[in-house]
């Protein structure tokens, strides 16, 4: 490869001359220090490069040498449990190599390549085998067996040699001829991260991703394979949700993005995690977990990698057959990070100046994730489903970033900070939020969980929206032009708002919640209203009935144990027992 | 011996260009030498073949394109530190200005500094007494946060600071503490009120203390902090002290950055700040926190204005999307007398339930925390619907919700300036204030901590009597 040299600097910005040999996306290193880059637009041979490391102290005159490939990552055992950066170096790595501050053209591959790794086969010398194919496994960490598969860009063939033993990931464990020609498989895999992993075929989700959290599941479902996004101004809780759904979600792997985001909330998921367990398996969370962490005051082109570098990963889980589900918090500064780099380019900007490519890059990404038919002779199914923060400005919804979202993600959770500030949690405004997989899930909801839930939710749903509207005439002219029934709708919704709502994530029992209790809260909460209602028009006086001591027991009923929730249909025939009768 | 070159050939705002150079870098020191033989300083934004944008910290005003020298000093712009700046009194670019003597530097370190590794990170977790009862219960700081005061035009937000620097501590412990108080683009009397302060009180032996006043040259703000989190840095993670950096006003130093971007006509994002004003914000707030392993801590408490109190401005928007909470002043409480004016309800510390609790602080902290604050939001309920409806129209129960939230701000967050309240005295005004209320809508109060610190009525009333 020719060497090219610096012609301009600024910032994370360099052009260098000499590159007409090179070609887009490849990585490069730059100057004396050789820092990493990447191509992003070539005139003539002049190449635009985005380097991912601070560029303070290069000059114009220093050399650029290309590498002649595009920005990769490893995949292979190894990756669970990790702490990388925005372009796969392990932060754990970088800390015993350079100290507590990252310094600069550190380079550390993103695998341990050292580490041997029991590898045991599940093909028999002689099979055929295609690209996606699994021919061994290898038990990554307790949580998760990682599947040694075929390359993608490999030939179909038959497996020529293959063991058990140690290996590590850079020894061949299978020789698979094809057409005369003998093929190496590596456990490691190099994959270009802006180019999507390939699978067999797309299908429509139709299981809910289970996250735990009332509002969420309830109401504004997301499914395995779905996108969602969730929007909201600072102190609304976006990273409380995300580091929810890491949590609680019913899913094999987690792939957490931080992006951009603060430094010591990376450290918080790092402590956290592994001490939090798998409500499954009882093993501590890191062992299924995978973070990228590249913090606000780490080099911006990185940010802008980061989260290809994670849904790469993200995907190749997914070939595995595995159900992922990928966090990116926040995807407002990955599109910051953008607008920086197109801002140094010149090139005509669009909305608030981000570029006019905004939208069709955030539609990339989120495409990016679905339930797929992965490669693979076995037709096994793999799903990633992928939610990203958004952080609009001023908590401003008009704004490009969350609009441009919107057009894509089919969930959207809007965080709203008038329910944060009155410490209203998970502060999803129920108003303003939507799920377009609500209607497509409700099959799975009636099989899974009761007949009757799609109805409920619906009664749930409406009785809040009378509320709003009933708001606006007591705000106007004071409760007492309400009639008790009225009144009664204001008291449930309440209820509904207070006891199913909201939700504590740092309660040990409120923190998760799983289907079978959302279904018996929710229609404790409804019978009451209905009975109720029954009792009003028997009569009966409606402050008589808010003071019935059950109420008490509904407001708790969000704490009781997932192993005593069928105490909650004991709640729900006290309530037919205390209400007062007609008389 | 290094090159001078007398090829300006524009001069635009705070920028120059410097034609046929060689050899230049990115972010390199400029010194640019004027007829007069007076020496500006800047640093290089653009290092081109043969051509390099430089922007000058001192402005360009009396430049001259033909006789100005300018040199490329081949480093970025360094700052030397020593343990001595403890006690000293620096221009915003790093040189005494209290006519002590020159610091001799220990070492000389880049002013930009590095990202910290966020593996290398321990998580803040040691509670700061401030003494002060709005922040300590409802809003608490703790070591290696980064907590920003959002203030307006003509609130007592330097009276805010300077209780702070001069009561914080962490309880029970002899360490080693220290300020360093970096001011951007304040007028001297807002200026000389800290330092005359931190001299009154002998905090300044302990403080280092930066000024760029608002006639200084607006650019060297944008060196400022980046000065004063150097000598933090340095302070904290190399001689172990638990350093608090104060940095006023954010504000005027998003100006000037706005300003340089002007200059450099760039595409502004919005209200004219530059795209990158988050992630320029970021690589100074960032650098708050502790290093597993090290002693040292550094927590920030950045001061802002925001214009027209607007908290959606993109300063106080951004730094709020950084920062680990904030601590929001209110005019209305200002106005009425309540000092310090800090709004409960729209501040918030997001590291609070990491630094609260038995050992910590005291086991009833978080119960209190929650009920206070609900019942402060409901008594403010109360307080509108009394407004609109008049008080006749309120419940028995608003009522004494309505009474709470007056003597809420009446006695629990208004203190005196120099009044520094222990965390146990803070936590008992709270449980007194919260009799005012019926035991039976406390709900975030357990039986157990309300059995233990819930004083008996008749105890509370007779205290209230001889009050």
């Amino acid at each position: 490869m020719k060497q090219g040299s610096i012609v301009k600097v600024s910032g994370p910005l360099v052009v260098a001359e000499g590159m007409a040999d090179a070609k887009m996306y490849d990585v490069v290193r730059v100057g004396t220090r050789k820092l990493i880059g990447e191509i992003i637009e070539l005139k003539g041979d002049k190449a635009s490069i985005q380097v991912y490391e601070e560029t303070s102290g290069l000059g114009p005159g220093e050399p650029v040498v290309s590498t002649g490939l595009p920005l990769s990552v490893e995949l292979g055992p190894g990756l669970m449990g990790s702490i990388f950066d925005g372009i796969q170096r392990p932060l754990q790595l970088v800390n015993q190599i350079a100290g507590d501050f990252i310094t600069r053209g550190i380079d550390v591959p993103g695998l341990d390549h050292e580490k041997k790794w029991e590898f045991t086969p599940s093909v028999a010398e002689g099979a055929r085998v295609e690209p996606g194919d699994e021919i061994g496994t290898v038990q990554e960490t307790v949580l998760v067996k990682h599947k040694v598969m075929v390359p993608p860009d490999a030939k179909p063939g038959v497996v020529k040699r293959i063991e058990k033993g140690q290996f590590t990931v850079d020894d061949t464990v299978a020789v698979v001829e094809a057409d005369g020609v003998l093929q190496e498989i590596k456990m490691v895999q190099r994959w270009p991260v802006r180019r999507p992993r390939p699978f067999k075929e797309k299908l429509p989700p139709v299981a809910p991703m289970i996250t735990g959290q009332r509002v969420i599941d309830t109401f504004f479902p997301i499914a395995k394979g779905g996108t969602a996004c969730v929007p909201g101004p600072f102190g609304s809780g976006k990273t409380v949700i995300q580091h929810q759904l890491s949590k609680w979600s019913d899913v094999d792997i987690i792939v957490f993005i931080g992006c951009g985001e603060r430094g010591n909330e990376m450290t918080d998921v790092l402590i956290e995690f592994p001490e939090l367990k798998d409500p499954r398996s009882g093993e501590p969370l890191m062992k299924r977990t995978v973070l990228v962490a590249n913090t606000s005051n780490m080099p911006v082109a990185a940010r802008e990698a980061s989260i290809y570098t994670g849904i790469t990963i993200a995907e190749y889980y997914r070939d595995m057959g595995y159900t992922v589900a990928l966090m990116a918090d926040s995807t407002s500064r990955w599109a910051e990070a953008l607008r920086e780099i197109s801002g140094r380019l010149e090139e005509m900007p669009g909305e608030e100046g981000y570029p006019a490519y905004l939208g069709s890059r955030l539609a990339e990404f989120y495409e990016r994730a679905g339930r797929v038919v992965c490669l693979g002779s076995d037709r096994r199914e793999g799903a990633l489903s992928a939610v990203g923060a958004v952080s609009p400005p001023g908590g401003d919804l008009s704004e490009p970033v969350t609009q441009s979202t919107l057009r894509i993600v089919k969930a959207f959770w809007g965080l709203d900070d008038r329910l944060a500030a009155r410490k209203h949690f998970p502060a999803i405004n129920w108003l303003t939020s939507y799920s377009l997989y609500a209607d497509r899930l409700g099959e799975y909801f009636e099989k899974q969980v009761g007949s009757d839930y799609p109805k409920l939710r619906e009664k749930a749903m409406s009785l809040l929206q009378q509320e709003a509207e009933l708001q606006e005439i007591v705000r106007l002219v004071g409760i007492d032009a309400l009639s008790p029934q009225q009144r009664l709708t204001l008291e449930t919704a309440k209820s509904l708002r207070e006891d199913f709502l909201y939700q504590s994530a740092f309660h040990e029992v409120d923190t998760y919640c799983s289907m079978r209790k959302q279904y018996k809260l929710l229609k404790l909460i409804l019978r009451f209203h209905e009975v109720a209602l029954e009792a009003l028009e028997g009569g009966a006086r409606l402050d008589q009935i808010l003071e019935l001591p059950v109420r008490e027991r509904i407001a708790r009923a969000r704490f009781i144990p997932e192993d005593q929730v069928d105490s909650i249909d004991d709640i729900e025939a006290e309530v037919v027992r205390q209400m007062p009768k007609a008389s | 011996m290094l090159k001078e070159y007398r090829t300006i050939s524009e001069v635009s705002g705070p920028l120059i260009f410097v034609e046929n150079v060689d050899q230049v870098q990115y972010n390199e020191l400029v010194e640019v030498e004027l007829p007069n033989g007076q020496v500006r300083r800047g640093q290089v934004l653009e290092a081109h073949k043969g051509r390099a944008l430089v922007q000058l910290f001192e402005g360009t005003r009396g430049m001259d394109v033909t006789q100005s020298r300018v040199r490329f000093l081949g480093r970025v712009v360094e700052l030397p530190v020593s343990g001595d700046m403890l006690g000293r009194v620096f221009d915003g670019f790093g040189h005494p200005i209290d006519g002590g003597p020159r610091i001799i530097p220990e070492a000389r370190l880049e002013i930009t500094g590095s990202p910290l590794n966020p593996y290398a990170r321990a998580y803040p977790s040691e509670f700061i007494q401030t003494g002060i009862s709005a922040i300590d219960c409802m809003n608490p700081l703790v070591r290696g946060q980064k907590l920003p005061i959002f203030s307006g035009a003509g609130l007592p937000h330097p009276q805010i600071a300077a209780q702070i620097a001069r009561q914080a501590q962490v309880r029970g412990k002899g360490e080693k503490f220290a300020v360093v108080f970096a001011a951007m683009g304040i007028t001297f009397e807002e200026a000389d009120y800290f330092i005359s302060d931190f001299r009154k009180t002998g905090a300044i032996e302990r403080a280092v203390v930066f000024v760029n006043l608002a006639n200084d040259p607006v650019i060297e703000r944008i060196a400022t902090p980046r000065m004063a989190l150097t000598v933090a840095e340095f302070l904290a993670f190399q001689k172990e002290m638990h350093v608090l950096v104060i940095l006023t006003d954010m504000t005027n130093y998003c100006e000037a950055l706005r300003e340089v971007s002007a200059a450099r006509k760039e595409v502004p994002g919005r209200r004219g700040y530059p795209g990158y004003m988050y992630t320029d914000l970021a690589t100074i707030y960032e650098r708050a926190g502790r290093i597993k392993g090290k002693n040292g801590s550094i927590t920030q408490i950045p001061i802002l204005t925001m214009p027209e109190d607007d908290k959606t401005h993109p300063i106080p928007d951004l730094t709020g999307y950084i920062t680990e909470g904030q601590i929001v002043l209110s005019r209305e409480l200002h106005k009425k007398g309540i000092y310090p004016p800090i709004n409960v309800s729209l501040s918030l510390s997001r590291l609070k339930d990491k630094g609260i609790g038995p050992g910590k602080t005291r086991e009833d902290h978080a119960e209190v925390l929650n009920q206070l604050s609900d019942a402060y939001d409901r008594g403010k309920e109360a307080r509108e619907l009394a407004v609109v409806l008049g008080e006749a129209a309120l419940t028995p129960a608003d009522k004494k919700f309505l009474k709470f939230a007056d003597e809420f701000e009446a006695r629990f967050v208004k203190q005196g300036e120099n009044e520094n309240r222990t965390i146990e005295q803070t936590l008992d005004i709270g449980w007194e204030l919260l009799t005012l209320v019926p035991r039976t809508e406390l709900k975030r109060i357990s039986d157990k901590m309300a059995e233990k610190y819930l004083p008996k009525k008749d105890e509370a009333s007779a205290k209230e009597a001889t009050a």
